[in-house]
């Protein structure tokens, strides 16, 4: 049984506005940090598709780049976050905004 | 029978990714999403990439999303309050979504007979091809992701120290 | 005229205007002494080449000469050049203004001999004089607005020449606007006869109208009372007059020459110039006649009133240039030219003479505070009696028989008439009776001032006083007409100009590039003739008015003095009225003085330029800060909204990309 690429396609679009949504939705810091990773694989599962569709290779090692960078700021992110929570004491997005005008 | 399959876990995907969404914990936030990875790993081994389903399970729901539940319970988060922040997010940002995933969804629907239908077995990408086509032609952003990784060490290991 | 006479005119002008620039850049470094020569000689220059032209033709009939001296204004529709002109009226009018400008140079040097800025003074007096040359020898309208508007600057310097008193001051300003106001219908004018006729020169503009008798009225009226109303401007006519008793704050023998004998005499002399056009205007004519009868009128009745001796000759002068106006007006412009040259020698005269009696008594201007100076002063006292005399219409005198000559010519005129003729008489009274009380006032009675030492002022004031007695006494013997056993040789002087006939040779050599030879004529109105007897019938009962007039005046001033101030009592109002110069100056700042000063500073300043020139800028700017405060907001540190934001752009671009590439695939 086939399935058209065009389902992983479409799926991968309600996954990445999902995340998108709920970057906008949350208000917890980390919480909002993990709907970027979803973004992520989101994008992810489009490149395999594609990968797929051409039946070329360098789709899938994109992913494979795309992960380990995905791994790397995660770690720096999250040390970010542990350092605004020690001075702010919160992990409230709305509270960290001193870079207004 | 594949159908089946893809439409099972594509559910667990999109059921994963709103729960995520709609949770007040984050812990909560994080085990779905380990939910969402674990499936899409499903999704990639029905598109024959056997070695990105196997790094997708050890490297993201196993190596990230625990990094994310241990900064969680380090940081003991509770529960979110409701504060209003921002309307412009809710204003601006609830019609960008929509437009944007109605709109995506149009182009790949309507391209539909132009993309391939995937057929389990027909292109089954092995880790000797994968790793040919990396350690030689790609070799230098190999190289450059192992200094970011490195990078991405030290980074945080001096902002998340503490101060003496 | 045969071969081509070398009269070298624009030297005439041309040499008081290198007097000015000498004495005006480099007179602050020179002695009072070189001063007065560069003045001096800058004036008798061109004196003594009109006279030289004066005698050239002295027996020939005097042609009408162009010269052109360079070219000015050429486009292809229009062209106007310097050109120069040369006529009997012409070389009248630079007698006078050489001569008795001369005289006044000569009189300067002893009367400002004092003061600060002299050379200042002569500089300004070279000026004027170059523009007054000008005005008088142009051949076109726009070469005489030159030297018109120049007078004008020269009035308004000379006026103002005590700087640092605000009186003078506003009153230099004031000459100056109301001249501004007459230019303004002069430039109309201009237009119209741009318009009209294609050009400005004198020749063509009347050969035209000559050319076409069917010219009528219409146009022409719209021209003629648009000349007028300049004229009324510079000759201190209704309504703009006003400006000329307070230019009396200038130096004396500034208002001796300028606002006596030559600046105020360029309206008349302007009609004069335009008779052919005003000749076919009826309607114009009667007005400058009425204009004429009613200023003179009214300022003789001002001036019965005045105490300050230069206030009491300007409003003689205002009511003199109604005479002539008048006569303007009944088409008589030999009389009024007449009356002109007599009036520059007695009015000079008197102003001169009245600056050597405010000279001998230390600036003392007030006639109560004088008295009894015929003994102190005894040059002075006849010389300024012959003035007087002269003004009054007194005969064998020089007044009398130009004043004689419009009174008549008003009374036959179809545009004047009558009426205008019984004004012009009763003026006659009014101006003997006010002449008459200054001199008793001035000259007789019991002296009144006793802390001045009254004496006779230096001979470089005496000497054109004496000389200009002399012209006032006989000046008007060129002009005795033939009822009264003369030969009218003024009139038929002027006679070419004023009313050329096809029996004279009219052969203008215009000295061009093309050495053209032009023959054109003018149209014609002759003066008007009654029978011998008539006129002397007139004469004497001008001459009894005159009496009248000096007999009350002796009356009033001199056998009893109680008297006039028992009849100032009986007749309050009408008495204040006349000091008050029937409140006209009031009137004036009321009815458009202050409504223009309010225009101008509410609306124009203050909403125009404070609101809208200022306000727009504001406006722009508080817009441009307006947006940049919305715009601020975005940036509120707030990642959600910035998150929202980049949503909905990421859509936007997906939006554009799709359907503009599927517009185009």
């Amino acid at each position: 049984m086939a399935i058209p690429i065009a389902y992983y396609l479409v799926l991968s679009a309600i996954l990445f506005s999902i995340g998108v949504g709920a970057f906008l939705i949350k208000r917890n810091i980390i919480t909002i940090f993990m709907s970027i990773e979803l973004m992520l694989n989101a994008v992810n599962l489009t490149f395999v598709a594609f990968a797929y569709q051409w039946h070329r290779v360098q789709g899938q090692i994109f992913v494979f780049f795309v992960m380990v960078v995905a791994a790397a700021e995660a770690a720096v992110g999250l040390a970010i976050i542990i350092a605004i929570f020690r001075s702010r004491s919160t992990l409230n997005v709305d509270q960290v905004n001193l870079m207004k005008l | 029978m594949y159908l089946v399959l893809f439409i099972f876990f594509a559910g667990l995907c999109v059921a994963g990714a709103l729960n995520l969404l709609f949770q007040r914990h984050p812990i909560n936030s994080a085990l779905s999403l380990i939910v969402v990875m674990s499936s899409l790993a499903v999704l990639y081994l029905l598109l024959g990439a056997e070695f990105l389903a196997a790094a997708q399970v050890i490297v993201y729901a196993g190596a990230i999303m625990v990094l994310f539940t241990f900064v969680i319970m380090l940081l003991n988060a509770g529960a979110e309050e409701r504060t209003h922040g921002s309307h412009a997010a809710y204003i601006v940002g609830v019609p960008g979504v929509a437009v944007l995933v109605c709109l995506l969804a149009f182009i790949f629907l309507s391209s539909r007979s132009r993309l391939a239908t995937a057929r389990l077995g027909d292109y089954v990408v092995s880790t000797s091809d994968l790793s040919k086509v990396l350690f030689r032609d790609l070799l230098l952003p190999f190289e450059v992701t192992s200094v970011l990784i490195l990078i991405a060490i030290l980074g945080a290991v001096a902002l998340a120290s503490k101060e003496h | 005229m045969n071969g081509n006479p070398s009269l070298h005119l624009w030297l005439i002008p041309l040499l008081p205007f290198i007097g000015f620039l000498l004495n005006g850049l480099l007179g602050r470094f020179l002695s009072k002494a070189l001063v007065s020569t560069i003045a001096l000689l800058f004036t008798a220059a061109p004196l003594a080449l009109v006279v030289g032209i004066a005698f050239r033709f002295s027996s020939l009939t005097l042609p009408h000469f162009e010269q052109l001296a360079f070219p000015w204004i050429e486009t292809s529709t229009f062209r106007d050049d310097v050109v120069f002109l040369l006529d009997p009226l012409t070389l009248v009018m630079l007698l006078i203004v050489t001569g008795v400008g001369f005289l006044i140079h000569i009189y300067s040097v002893g009367y400002m001999a004092h003061e600060e800025g002299y050379w200042r003074f002569f500089a300004y007096l070279n000026l004027f004089m170059f523009f007054m040359l000008t005005l008088v020898l142009a051949e076109n309208f726009l070469l005489m607005f030159v030297g018109w508007e120049g007078v004008g600057l020269a009035s308004y310097l000379l006026v103002g020449f005590y700087y640092l008193k605000d009186s003078a001051v506003d009153a230099g300003k004031k000459a100056f606007i109301l001249n501004r106001i007459g230019d303004f219908g002069f430039l109309l004018a201009m237009f119209l006869m741009i318009a009209h006729f294609g050009t400005l020169s004198f020749s063509h503009v009347f050969f035209t109208i000559a050319q076409h008798p069917e010219m009528q009225g219409g146009f022409l009226t719209a021209i003629a009372l648009l000349l007028v109303l300049g004229a009324t401007g510079k000759s201190a006519q209704i309504p703009l007059y006003v400006w000329l008793p307070d230019a009396m704050e200038g130096p004396t023998p500034v208002s001796a020459l300028i606002h006596a004998a030559t600046m105020v005499t360029a309206g008349v002399y302007m009609i004069v110039r335009s008779h052919a056009l005003f000749d076919r205007s009826p309607f114009a004519l009667g007005v400058v006649a009425v204009i004429g009868a009613a200023t003179a009128l009214f300022a003789a009745t001002v001036g019965m009133v005045q105490t300050d001796i230069k206030r009491v000759l300007a409003y003689s002068t205002i009511s003199q240039l109604g005479y002539m106006f008048l006569a303007c007006g009944a088409a008589a412009y030999s009389a009024a030219i007449f009356h002109l040259v007599t009036h520059a020698f007695f009015k000079g005269l008197l102003f001169l003479a009245a600056g050597a009696v405010i000279h001998s008594l230390g600036g003392q201007q007030d006639m109560r505070a004088m008295g009894g100076l015929r003994k102190s002063v005894p040059i002075t006292f006849w010389t300024m009696s012959a003035g007087v005399f002269a003004i009054s219409g007194i005969p064998p005198f020089s007044g009398f028989f130009s004043k004689d000559a419009i009174l008549y010519a008003a009374f036959l005129s179809p545009t004047a008439g009558p009426i205008v003729w019984f004004v012009g008489l009763v003026t006659v009274l009014l101006t003997a009776f006010y002449m008459f009380r200054l001199w008793y006032l001035t000259f007789f009675g019991e002296i009144r001032t006793h802390d001045a030492h009254p004496h006779e002022s230096p001979w470089s004031m005496l000497t054109p006083l004496i000389l200009l007695a002399v012209l006032a006494v006989a000046g008007g013997w060129i002009g005795i007409p033939k009822a009264l056993g003369g030969g009218d040789q003024f009139a038929h002087f002027l006679d070419p100009v004023i009313n050329p006939a096809p029996s004279y040779e009219q052969t203008r050599i215009a000295m061009d590039e093309q050495g053209v030879q032009r023959a054109a004529t003018s149209s014609t109105q002759q003066e008007p003739r009654g029978t011998d007897s008539q006129e002397r019938l007139f004469s004497l009962v001008s001459v009894i008015m005159a009496g009248i007039g000096w007999f009350f005046a002796d009356l009033l001033y001199r056998r009893k003095p109680g008297l006039a101030d028992q009849l100032v009592e009986r007749v309050q109002g009408l008495y204040s009225l006349l000091v008050h110069k029937y409140w006209i100056d009031q009137i004036y700042t009321a009815l458009i003085v202050t409504p223009l000063l309010f225009v101008t500073r509410y609306l124009l300043w203050g909403v125009g330029d404070r609101g809208l020139v200022d306000g727009g800028g504001s406006l722009a700017a508080g817009g441009v800060r307006g947006v940049g405060a919305l715009v601020q907001r975005v940036q509120s540190g707030n990642i959600r909204s910035y998150a929202g934001w980049l949503a909905i752009g990421a859509a936007a671009l997906l939006l554009i990309t799709y359907f503009g590439f599927s517009m185009q695939l």
